[in-house]
């Protein structure tokens, strides 16, 4: 599901920044021309440092959110209300789980090793979406999530998966038609709740206005704040900005939310007649940032809830690893 | 045709297992030690509880049993015929992975058992999960081996949770005096104790591959009680939490 949504910097990015001034004046204009012909970039092909930097940042975010994504919706597996639900709900975050691993397979093709990046993730060196820096209360918070933060990242992924690096493209590509069940697994929850009882209708509500901040932060700081790249954008490793990503998913979500009975706690959210575009009260920025430095009510225990596995599976994935008793069976 | 009753107590011990079992194994969802086994297990927890699901369908639509989601989900403790084994906590993933070594070969011999039951439903269910389980108990295997022979402390580790869990697992195996003959007379299933004997006879070659010692089965105390409703102190908590909202308003839908 789960598409970074906005992508954070690093604070190392200026060292990184000087590497990329010795690119060959030559070879970078031959990438650049490859890229404005709408050719994927593949792991063998010359690349300047920035993009493999970029890269790697962007799909290392994005693999770190789908195994910390993970977590607050399968806390919810053994309590999910019936078999249909259990079954969906175990398969959706199994599946996150599997993008996880596509993707670090995708950043380890632009050499960082996925040990690496777990270290870092653990480190707090790297991000992951501040989405998931929020806690799962009820049932229908499972619903919102499943429904409308699955959506607000097929909005990004589908985007990025028109970018220019190859494995990353065939990697989205994959997890985009995944997502597309889980979106309909999520609407499908969410939907019971919204026409079912009173009790069911209050919880999804509840769930709904206090979802409502961090979804509007998915997407990122708005575009007269937001320090994107012009090069990130022309290189086709950003290929929306915040806002566009974020107006389009209120174009899509807004009348399906509205149209169920349900209000959304913002008065001036609406859609401008005029300009086609959606108005709504600017969400709380500084509390975007006080979350994404640590502050959020889940940082800590995500970090740690992660770590213990980590520690709890050391010794398997070292006993997997020795070479000197790796075998294979056949599978039939 | 076999009575009801003793039908209906052989399918629900089974699907109890299997409900219980998926439930334990779908926590390490998220969890597993590296992520493609994360998936495996995941996995297989889906195949568990979907084969409790299937095994209440039975129950509901051939012997007049609850609707599956209400009995699965609202029963209280002491209906439940669930082998102890399953009811236990995860502890670490050593004990995880014995058990699902132990219980899969069990559910395996299970299932073959079933392919020429005398009762229709067992037949065509077997097919289903028959190939199923061929993966799981490879699954098993590798993993069993693979940890016992790569380092002193996997092969610790197992062999610490082979002896922990194996009168556990054996208890899975415990009869039921007032069904057993009657299901054995009625080709339904060839009994708990021919079972046992032919769930040794697949462990025990891939315990030897692994360098680890099947313990004494004739010293061992097999732990029962399951069956007859007895359950550990886990087993409550277990299913508060696994009806914790469909028990909200078991009117709703969900």
């Amino acid at each position: 599901m789960y598409g970074g949504g906005y992508i954070f910097d690093e604070p190392n990015g200026k060292q990184l920044r000087e590497e990329q001034q010795h690119d060959d004046p030559g070879k970078l204009s031959a990438f650049e021309e490859r890229i404005a012909r709408g050719e994927k970039i593949e792991p063998g092909d010359w690349m300047p440092a920035e993009y493999r930097r970029q890269l790697i940042r962007l799909i290392e975010q994005h693999a770190h959110s789908e195994i910390i994504g993970a977590l607050p919706e399968g806390t919810w597996i053994t309590r999910a209300p019936g078999f249909k639900r259990k079954l969906a709900l175990i398969a959706k975050v199994q599946d996150e789980i599997g993008h996880g691993q596509l993707l670090y397979n995708a950043a380890e093709t632009l050499g960082k090793s996925r040990e690496a990046m777990i270290n870092d993730l653990l480190s707090g060196k790297s991000k992951y979406s501040n989405v998931f820096n929020y806690p799962a209360k009820t049932w229908a918070d499972v619903t919102v999530i499943g429904f409308l933060i699955d959506a607000a990242a097929i909005v990004n992924q589908v985007a990025n998966a028109k970018g220019s690096y190859g494995p990353y493209c065939r990697a989205l590509e994959r997890i985009c038609y995944e997502e597309s069940f889980h979106l309909k697994q999520g609407h499908d929850a969410f939907i019971e709740l919204a026409t079912g009882t009173p009790e069911q209708k209050a919880m999804l509500q509840d769930a709904l206005n206090r979802w409502w901040q961090p979804i509007m932060h998915f997407f990122g700081p708005p575009d007269k704040t937001s320090q994107h790249s012009e090069k990130l954008m022309q290189w086709k490793v950003k290929m929306a900005s915040n806002d566009e990503m974020r107006n389009q998913f209120l174009d899509s979500y807004v009348p399906k939310i509205w149209e169920l009975g349900l209000t959304l706690p913002d008065p001036l959210l609406r859609k401008n007649a005029d300009t086609g575009r959606w108005e709504y009260t600017d969400p709380n920025w500084d509390e975007f940032f006080r979350v994404i430095n640590g502050g959020g009510p889940c940082n800590a225990e995500r970090l740690q809830v992660r770590k213990w596995a980590e520690e709890e599976g050391r010794w398997v994935r070292k006993a997997l690893m020795n070479p000197a008793e790796r075998r294979s069976l056949p599978v039939a | 045709m076999s009575s009801n009753a003793a039908l209906t107590d052989l399918i629900i011990k089974m699907a109890d297992d299997e409900l219980v079992l998926g439930h334990r194994n779908s926590e390490w969802t998220g969890l597993g030690p590296v992520m493609e086994e994360d998936i495996a297990f995941s996995s297989m927890a889906q195949d568990k509880i979907g084969h409790a699901w299937a095994l209440y369908r039975i129950l509901h639509e051939n012997l007049g049993g609850e609707d599956p989601d209400r009995f699965a989900f609202m029963r209280p403790e002491s209906a439940f015929k669930c082998a102890h084994l399953v009811e236990m906590p995860n502890g670490g993933y050593d004990f995880s992975l014995i058990r699902h070594f132990l219980f899969d070969h069990a559910e395996t011999v299970r299932y073959e058992s079933l392919q020429d039951s005398s009762f229709e439903p067992f037949q065509l269910l077997s097919k289903k999960v028959k190939g199923e389980l061929k993966y799981h108990t490879l699954h098993a295997n590798a993993f069993i081996i693979q940890l016992s022979k790569a380092s002193e402390e996997g092969y610790a580790r197992m062999q610490t949770a082979l002896n922990d869990t194996i009168a556990l697992a054996a208890g899975i195996f415990e009869p039921s005096a007032a069904h057993e003959e009657e299901l054995i007379a009625e080709k339904v299933y060839p009994g708990e104790k021919a079972l046992y004997h032919r769930w040794l006879d697949r462990i025990y070659p891939v315990l030897v591959k692994a360098s680890l010692n099947l313990p004494d089965m004739e010293t061992i105390t097999p732990v029962y009680g399951g069956r007859q409703g007895f359950h550990t102190t886990h087993l409550a908590p277990l299913l508060k939490e696994m009806g914790e909202v469909f028990n909200l308003d078991t009117e709703a839908s969900w």
